[in-house]
């Protein structure tokens, strides 16, 4: 096992610059998810540590060791492919058995690593099989022990679950936390979508194009978004821009905005607010009086949206339109076109250099 | 699954005829009836043609068996359809290799033209310029020469070496083309995947790439074995007197000899052969791949 150090790498197609300047430490044992739009560099900066591909400038250390001059097949690592690579003309426990028989361990060696690599990944049963008689779930899970058989100290796995229906995804991405846990590797996993690296990592990084725009614990950066960005793209956020106050924003309207998180801004400098729909109260203004210090506005509901165990309002205030989240607990609904008053707590709302 | 699978594609033949009529049409007029007549030819004692006496007989194939001749040449040309096999696996696959895996874009059309440009030529054309360029004073010879510091002769012309290399030219782009074609159909993702588990380059090649592109070695293999095998015009012009082959003798009962009915039967031995040495072959390179 190792961790890995990745220290102002960039890689440049062209004039296209994939990565910029990244630097994130992966530690050792972790999970890790790489979260990004379409193009941010994920998949680019996967290769460069995998060694399929090399940084223009910059260092990646394995273990604390360079492995500038280290090619893919002396790097130690497993990687499960966004379209699983399985190999096509092997049946799975010889797809499972390739790293360990081009190693030149022994046949028997072999024969018992692959059955408990495929019982790991409760296809104990299956390995007889060719790859194409195998369900996507099956597949992507004969990669996952493809991988981690051979004992790699990093494990790369590149949107592994993009391809699987939502139930599947759940699974599976109960079962790969369970079989990260049970083998302590350093992983790194690539994902587009924000709920999968919310639940399953330990850290998350954002890249957008090419560069790291935020990095650590999915809590810290749901909580504390540094840029609009991250708020957004990570969750859903309502964003007010305005000028900094010291204590929070002024909106171009004149209303104020107290914020207790986030950055620090000199005052008078442009700077946004940023708060999450579900920590927004709404009501109709005539109920429980808000606690003195809660940011208000006054609005008006434009749309609502039923989902079951919740209700998700859009509420029109001065040409803008804010999401509001309530939980059902049984409480009357509001209806569309009714005037509203949202309030939430300052220590909400995350304040944001511009 | 798979019982369902065939049972649908079954169904499937029958609004499929009237698409398939033109072909199997075609296939009749132009394969079946001049072969049938050939067949035909092959038990007469002469040609029916000028009003001549014929009969029926065996003895065109019988003469095959009689004649160690034959049977020696038949070996020379199998031999010959051998190793211009081999040779065109050798130089063809590499450069199928990279064609589909190295070269992007431009480089890649540039050389692929490169590779099918033989195809386009005459065949004539092309062997008589390989005479130009083997013979004693031809234009390898004199550029060798210029170069080195000894004086060495070379003299390929009317030799097997030469007749090898004629062969090869005209039938490697067969090779380049069917292993291009399966080698770009392995995704890259495979390649890599194995070299992240740990294979070098070689590995890869030998346990990945090679087994997947073994369906375009074959047919490769197979379409240059099966014409080589009864080839007479590069034997004849490049091999001169050592140009003795199978293919050859068929050819002079053909167009010199006039004894139609032999050649007949000569060349359906040879495809009784070719077909049996594909069938032998079938289940083991199946197997290989
Ligand atoms: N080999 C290449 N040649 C040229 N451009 C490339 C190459 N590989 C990647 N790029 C470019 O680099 C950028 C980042 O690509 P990358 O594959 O890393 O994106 P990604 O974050 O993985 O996106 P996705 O979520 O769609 O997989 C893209 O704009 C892409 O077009
Ligand atoms: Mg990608």
């Amino acid at each position: 096992m190792a961790g890995v150090q990745v220290a102002n790498v960039s890689r440049s197609f062209g004039a296209h610059k994939a990565l910029d300047d990244v630097s994130i430490d992966f530690a050792d044992g972790g999970f890790y998810a790489l979260l990004g739009p379409s193009g941010s560099g994920k998949t680019t900066l996967l290769r460069q540590i995998a060694g399929f591909d090399f940084p223009d400038s910059g260092r990646i250390a394995i273990g604390g060791e360079s492995v500038e001059r280290v090619p893919v097949e002396k790097r130690r690592i497993g990687m499960v492919f966004q379209n699983y690579a399985l190999f096509p003309n092997m049946s799975v426990a010889d797809n499972v058995a390739f790293g360990l028989s081009v190693r030149g361990e022994a046949k028997a060696t072999i024969a018992t690593e692959v059955q408990r690599a495929l019982d790991l990944v409760q296809l104990g049963k299956l390995g007889g099989r060719k790859p194409h008689q195998l369900s996507g779930g099956q597949r992507q899970r004969v990669a996952l022990a493809r991988a981690i058989v051979t004992k790699p100290r990093v494990l790369l796995l590149d949107e592994p679950l993009g391809a699987l229906d939502k139930a599947l995804r759940v699974d599976m991405q109960i079962e790969l936390k369970r079989i990260q846990r049970e083998i302590g590797i350093t992983t790194i996993f690539v994902t587009h979508d924000q709920e999968e690296a919310l639940t399953m990592s330990d850290r998350i990084g954002i890249l957008r194009d090419g560069r790291l725009v935020q990095e650590g614990p999915p809590e810290e950066i749901y909580d504390r978004p540094q840029s609009e960005f991250a708020a957004t793209f990570l969750g859903d956020a309502n964003i007010f821009r305005g000028d900094a106050t010291g204590t929070g924003i002024k909106l171009p309207d004149g209303t104020t905005i107290a914020a207790s998180t986030g950055a620090s801004v000199p005052a008078g400098a442009k700077a946004s607010c940023a708060v999450r729909p579900e920590r927004i109260r709404i009501s109709t203004g005539a109920g429980k009086p808000h606690p003195a210090n809660a940011n208000t506005l006054k609005g008006q509901v434009s749309k609502r949206i039923f989902a079951g165990n919740n209700s998700t309002y859009f509420v029109d205030r001065d040409g803008q339109t804010l999401k509001v989240i309530v939980q059902n607990t049984g409480a009357e609904r509001l209806v569309e076109g009714q005037p509203v008053v949202l309030s939430w707590s300052p220590d909400s709302t995350v304040l944001i250099a511009a | 699954m798979a019982d369902q699978l065939a049972i649908g594609s079954r169904s499937g033949l029958k609004p499929a005829l009237p698409l398939l009529l033109p072909a199997y049409l075609w296939l009749t007029v132009a394969i079946f009836l001049p072969l049938s007549a050939m067949v035909f030819f092959s038990f007469m004692t002469d040609l029916p043609l000028a009003g001549k006496e014929w009969a029926f007989t065996l003895g065109n194939y019988a003469a095959f068996f009689s004649q160690s001749l034959y049977s020696t040449l038949l070996f020379a040309s199998l031999r010959l359809g051998l190793e211009v096999t081999l040779w065109c696996v050798v130089i063809g696959y590499p450069a199928a290799y990279v064609l589909a895996k190295v070269l992007k874009g431009r480089s890649r059309e540039a050389i692929f033209l490169l590779v099918i440009l033989p195809f386009w030529s005459n065949g004539l054309v092309r062997i008589f310029s390989w005479a130009m360029v083997l013979r004693e004073g031809g234009i390898l010879d004199t550029a060798l020469n210029a170069v080195l510091p000894f004086k060495i002769n070379i003299d390929l012309m009317y030799s097997y070496p030469a007749v090898i290399i004629g062969l090869v030219h005209s039938y490697v782009p067969y090779m380049v083309l069917t292993c291009y074609l399966t080698l770009q159909a392995i995704d890259d993702s495979l390649i890599e995947a194995g070299r992240s588990l740990g294979a070098s380059r070689r590995q890869v090649l030998r346990r990945v790439i090679i087994p997947l592109s073994m369906p375009g070695l074959i047919a490769g293999a197979a379409l240059i074995f099966v014409p080589v095998v009864g080839s007479f015009m590069e034997p004849r012009i490049l091999g001169g007197r050592t140009g003795t082959f199978y293919g050859t003798v068929i050819e002079d009962q053909l167009v010199a000899v006039f004894n139609w009915p032999l050649g007949a039967a000569l060349s359906f031995i040879l495809l009784a052969v070719v077909l049996i040495i594909l069938a032998l072959a079938a289940p083991v390179l199946r197997r290989a791949g």
